[in-house]
């Protein structure tokens, strides 16, 4: 916060409640709790039939090589985006103090974001997909995607035009992701398909993918983690230099990453060694944003033990840092060589998609949701459940996977039967299967834990109770 | 500028992302620009017309209700449905399509992909492939029968004991040598990866004729 608007705020208190419209909120984070259920049972089927353990094989529409595009596409435009979208309403209004720009406007992307993700599943179901990895959504809902997309970065912009003084760090990393986002979403979909074929729409397709994680996923929720992390922490963040770097050095080097997704294919090899350079240059960035979280920490440590938000937002800033480290080291030529194609790479997405953003979304539910509801959490330990059962399950199976992926390289590398590499695995797909079933089990703690709670609320008189009064203590920093 | 809303939507915002935009993807698309796509009709050779005519002749029935006559445009056609259905059933997130030049690949699969084999319309988008559960396909055809693919894709351990590949009914009329549209289709498709090379199909020990005819004794 500057000192204009807090000025402001001093001399003229505003009800939040008036700004942020929490339906919106609520809704949005229900539709992304449907969507990941949707995605982990695609996810339980596909490491099913890798063990032999799948009950419906040769079933059409159980099919796991459709489920598992379900899996992907669920969390990438079903649960991730609808989390953004609602944390989003919650956090750019609070910011800017000005109301997104239609409240109509916002109902309309909700529905039309929704027919988005159930077309995509059911596209995809009916064997439409299409052959882009992450954009498997049909072709026929792309341009309501990409028109979606334009009215949320309308929606969403005018209040941060709109502000005045000088904007927070959270706000350029939503203004600069919103048009990163759309642009993304149009070259993805829509070059491969239509315009190249070959060689040049393969470094186009990993631009896509690597531009749908580092410039729509990664601001956004980079953005949010500044927001949400010195409120809970009730301090600033360590140091606005730093913030700048880290912006700075994401919007530079991020989007020239993309080729390394197909490093040593035919692709031009210098464009190779370009993307392999401007990724280990993301890693020294990343390095700047985490030791200026940790820098903000420092001394509060202790909250990491009562504040199960933050301690979620922390895990998952771990989390990020692995997988930063070790893509630096992925992209290298002699690291590609035994691991490409192999389950390191799906460790590796795992890690980054729901070791880190998953955690991160359900500290902000987990910090939300009494907000919105009005009411405490139904119990704390269930909280914690939903804690460490989701995070010892990420971290056994991206560990697994990763140790999987070394094994199934040197199989290949030394030339033995290809049955030899599909049997090797078979011990790490079952500890994948059991991890898999222990996050499923997390977040089934948390929906039973978010049923009860909604449960109290409706039978709590809900105007009686005062926002922030009644659930706040519990999850702010002593 | 770093801090203002000018800079950061139009410098890294749209900047940045043209930049980044020019540099890798623009330039593999003008350095390629010389290669023409090839249309599917194009890729109909020879020996993707030998194993149209022989999916006729071993499936005599289903053939000719579900692709009818055996001509080129006909094998083009089914050739298209194809890829199609190895998009749609996510085949390219377990077998990748293309041949690296280190770790031995080139001794596994054959001739290290280059460039030219992907400028052609079945390559849009490209099916370079994300994961190696199954092995890579890019130079598969011909490799294996008509009718080993039809019971693989039916009832994959039958003929490879340890294969995780799901079961793919739907793509037969209730019995492996009854495929359908679907089943044809892939088939045909499967044996099309590779039909393009000199090699073509590539066994285990291939040399070039040029290799073993100058040196006969061997």
């Amino acid at each position: 916060m500057n000192s204009t608007t807090s000025h402001e705020l001093a001399a003229e208190p505003i009800d939040p409640t008036e700004l942020v419209e929490e339906r919106l909120v609520l809704w949005y984070f229900l539709a992304a709790i449907v969507s990941i259920s949707i995605s982990l049972l695609g996810g339980l089927l596909m490491s099913m039939q890798l063990i032999h353990w799948n009950p419906h094989d040769g079933v059409e529409y159980l099919s796991p090589g459709r489920w598992r595009m379900i899996h992907t596409n669920a969390i990438a435009y079903g649960f991730i985006a609808n989390s953004f979208l609602g944390a989003l309403h919650w956090a750019i209004p609070r910011l800017t103090l000005k109301k997104v720009l239609c409240r109509r406007l916002s109902y309309f992307i909700f529905a039309a974001w929704q027919v988005v993700v159930l077309s995509t599943v059911a596209g995809i179901l009916m064997g439409h997909a299409q052959g882009v990895e992450w954009g498997e959504t049909p072709v026929w809902i792309d341009p309501l995607a990409q028109v979606g997309l334009f009215l949320v970065a309308i929606n969403f912009l005018t209040p941060i035009i709109r502000a005045k003084g000088p904007l927070y760090v959270s706000l350029w990393y939503f203004m600069a992701a919103f048009v990163w986002t759309f642009l993304t979403y149009a070259m993805g979909n829509f070059m491969p398909q239509y315009y190249v074929s070959g060689t040049s729409a393969g470094a186009i397709t990993g631009l896509f993918i690597h531009d749908l994680v580092g410039l729509f996923v990664t601001p956004l929720a980079w953005g949010l983690m500044y927001y949400f992390v010195p409120i809970l922490l009730q301090k600033p963040i360590w140091s606005h230099g730093l913030s700048l770097v880290g912006f700075w050095g994401l919007a530079f080097f991020y989007p020239l990453n993309g080729i390394h997704h197909f490093l040593l294919s035919p692709i031009p090899m210098f464009l190779q060694y370009s993307a392999i350079v401007a990724t280990v240059a993301v890693e020294f960035v990343v390095l700047t944003v985490i030791i200026n979280f940790f820098g903000t920490l420092w001394g509060s440590s202790r909250a990491l033990v009562t504040n199960i938000p933050l301690r979620w937002f922390y895990t998952g800033m771990v989390c990020y840092f692995l997988t930063c480290l070790q893509c630096s080291m992925q992209v290298t030529i002699s690291f590609q060589k035994v691991i490409h194609f192999s389950d390191w790479v799906v460790g590796h997405a795992h890690l980054v998609m729901f070791g880190v953003f998953g955690l991160w979304f359900f500290g902000m539910m987990t910090y939300l949701f009494p907000r919105l509801l009005r009411h405490p959490w139904y119990s704390r330990n269930l909280c914690e459940w939903h804690y460490w059962l989701t995070a010892v399950g990420i971290f056994v199976m991206a560990s697994d996977l990763i140790l999987a992926g070394l094994f199934q390289g040197y199989y290949w590398v030394s030339l033995q039967p290809w049955d030899a590499s599909v049997n090797g695995s078979q011990p790490f797909w079952i500890v994948r299967f059991v991890a898999g079933v222990a996050i499923i089990s997390g977040q089934i703690c948390f929906f039973v834990n978010l049923w009860k709670t909604w449960r109290l609320a409706r039978a709590s008189d809900v105007e009686s109770l005062l926002p922030n009064t009644t659930y706040g203590p519990a999850w702010t920093a002593e | 500028m770093f801090e203002n809303k000018s800079g950061i939507l139009l410098i890294a915002g749209l900047g940045f992302f043209l930049f980044s935009f020019v540099s890798n993807a623009l330039v593999p698309i003008l350095m390629y620009r010389h290669l023409p796509e090839q249309t599917v009709e194009q890729l109909v050779t020879q020996n993707v017309l030998y194993q149209f005519e022989d999916l006729k002749i071993r499936y005599p029935e289903q053939f000719k209700t579900y692709v009818g006559e055996a001509t080129a445009e006909n094998c083009a056609k089914l050739l298209k449905r194809g890829r199609d259905v190895y998009v749609a059933e996510g085949c390219w997130h377990c077998h990748s399509q293309f041949v690296r030049p280190v770790s031995n690949e080139s001794r596994r699969w054959g001739p290290v992909s280059q460039t030219i084999e992907y400028q052609n319309e079945l390559q849009r988008p490209v099916m370079f492939g994300t994961r190696r559960v199954g092995p890579d396909l890019s130079r598969e055809g011909g490799r294996r029968g008509n009718d080993w693919h039809a019971v693989h894709f039916y009832d994959p351990p039958t003929v490879s004991p340890d294969s995780p590949m799901p079961k793919y009914r739907w793509f037969f009329d209730g019995a492996p040598n009854k495929p359908n549209e679907r089943g044809l289709a892939v088939i045909l498709y499967v044996q099309w990866l590779g039909s393009w090379l000199e090699s073509y199909p590539l066994y285990e020990n291939y040399l070039p004729i040029q290799e073993s005819m100058s040196n006969p004794t061997e």
